[in-house]
């Protein structure tokens, strides 16, 4: 049975419709990807996902518990985490009160600070910078952060949008191989990029997303060998 | 020389005062992104309250801790059935909602209680001898209870889980929400932490006025507005150095001959803070996001 299932999804701003009816689903252990170009509906779909934008017509629902009419603040405690795009770590408050607020929806302390002890093993400069205001941070460290500050939520899915936006390709690296990382320990992963070759390379299956709909979809190893997929997205 | 002291203690009460104000507005702001023009009329709302009670049960400080509790309820009211349908809504039309609802508040006050001010004698409190200096026992235990509810509202805002979220919401509220948080929540929480500190101010007041009218609140409110303007609107530590900024030049205005010029002189200090720093003094520009 799949972990994330959404069905004909639409989503609409004012007149302009976003998302036309799509369809796609997350097994659990996968990596899933779903690609697409500048405006092609990959942010507004994960913005559904999470109850930030109202869903016009379709379902999704995660672990079979309805996301659409699910209030936003709370998905987190099912155990379903985003990573946003922009990464929009807390600039005012230091690497660790960033942290703390990641488990905000759980209580055990003790546990709480087990996971951050984890998180600073998998991101060490996490951990020597962990006074620090997150602001001062550089942009792949505090893509770092982002993605710590989500584990510290324990989540049984991960979304990450556009992880690689912005960053040196030596972050790119470090950021995917830790997505993979994650995915091994237990964690499944749904991956929203524009970074199509990256994405296609550690996914297991990926989703090729076009103004609104999905136009191709598949194994992620076959997708990169697709003739479309490296005219229009692997610059081939 | 002793003099100066005593005026300055006195005015850094009178800023205690001020500066209670100042974090209900500087809090609602920086966490709800709206002006609460309504923020003074709690006071009067505190103060009537006081005036009730203290007439009928006569302990000064179970009274006042009644008012608080009135006003704590009234905020949220407020918040929920005024400001939280508006989420969303154009500032402008929260803005004028929250004028309308100061003036609601001067009004059904009026109704109730006439325009008649009626006096309130809390405590009878006289002078003591600090040092060589004569200070009244009001001004002190103001400038300690102020003092002590800032350092508690600093440390609450910086350790709790509550204080955290508050800060997570009051930069990103779609980011916060991803944490789990609830915007809503966290938005009543500051109301009722703001009107709680009101209902302190307003207790001082009367200490010092011995007087409760339903426009009380109206001149308090704006300058503990441009104590939070001064301060850089937004920030808790410049609520309380706005606060007692203004609130020292006051009584120092007010002790020498410019006494009837005391309000020019405190918004034109406004003024020129703002020409030369415009977020006030502790204000941060936002930093844009890359």
């Amino acid at each position: 049975m799949a972990l994330l299932e959404v069905k004909d999804l639409m989503v609409n701003y004012g007149q302009i419709k976003a998302i036309r009816g799509v369809s796609f689903e997350v097994n659990e252990g996968e990596i899933v990807a779903l690609i697409g170009a500048n405006g092609a509906g990959k942010t507004s779909i994960m913005h559904a996902i999470n109850g930030l934008i109202p869903v016009r017509e379709g379902s999704i629902k995660f672990q079979d518990v309805e996301l659409t009419k699910y209030p936003s603040h709370k998905i987190v405690k099912l155990g379903l985490t985003q990573v946003p795009e922009g990464r929009r770590v807390f600039q005012e408050l230091s690497v660790k009160d960033n942290l703390i607020l990641g488990a905000y929806s759980r209580k055990d302390r003790n546990e709480i600070k087990e996971s951050m002890e984890r998180v600073f093993a998998k991101f060490p400069v996490l951990g020597e910078r962990q006074s620090q205001v997150a602001g001062t941070l550089s942009g792949g460290e505090q893509q770092m952060l982002a993605v710590g500050r989500a584990l510290m939520s324990k989540p049984t899915m991960l979304l990450l949008d556009e992880p690689s936006m912005g960053l040196s390709p030596l972050y790119v690296n470090k950021i995917f191989d830790t997505i993979k990382e994650i995915n091994a320990e237990g964690t499944t992963v749904l991956l929203v990029e524009q970074n199509a070759k990256k994405a296609l390379s550690i996914a297991n299956r990926a989703y090729v997303l076009k103004t609104g709909t999905i136009s191709l979809q598949g194994d992620a190893k076959e997708l990169l060998q697709n003739d479309q997929v490296k005219k229009e997205y692997l610059a081939e | 020389m002793l003099g100066f002291i005593t005026t300055f203690i006195d005015g850094l009460s009178l800023g205690g005062v001020y500066a209670l104000i100042a974090l209900g507005y500087t809090m609602v702001y920086g966490i709800a992104k709206m002006l609460n023009f309504a923020h003074g009329d709690i006071i009067m709302v505190g103060c009537y309250t006081i005036a009730v009670f203290f007439a009928s049960i006569g302990l000064p400080l179970v009274t006042i801790l009644i008012a608080i509790i009135v006003c704590v309820i009234f905020g949220i009211c407020v918040e929920r059935l005024a400001y939280r349908p508006l989420r969303g809504a154009s500032p402008l039309a929260v803005l004028i909602t929250a004028i309308g609802v100061s003036y609601l508040l001067q009004s059904l006050a009026q109704i109730i209680f006439g325009v008649t001010p009626r006096n309130v004698v809390l405590f009878k409190l006289g002078t003591v001898n600090v040092l060589g200096l004569k200070l009244k026992v009001d001004t002190l235990i103001t400038l300690f209870v102020a003092a002590a509810i800032m350092i508690g509202l600093t440390l609450f805002v910086n350790k709790t889980k509550t204080g955290r979220a508050m800060l997570a919401v009051s930069e990103d509220r779609g980011a916060a929400q991803l944490m789990g948080i609830s915007v809503n929540a966290i938005i009543a929480i500051t109301f009722a932490i703001g009107s709680a500190l009101a209902a302190v101010a307003g207790s001082f007041t009367i200490m010092t006025t011995f007087e409760v009218k339903n426009t009380m609140g109206a001149l308090p409110g704006i300058k503990a507005f441009t104590a939070a303007v001064i301060g850089g609107i937004g920030s808790i530590p410049g609520a309380m150095l706005g606060g007692l900024l203004l609130g020292v030049i006051e009584m120092f205005c007010n002790s020498s001959d410019l006494a009837s010029y005391t309000i020019a002189i405190e918004f034109s200090l406004l003024i020129l803070i703002l020409l030369v720093k415009p977020t006030g003094l502790l204000g941060k520009k936002r930093r844009e996001k890359v």
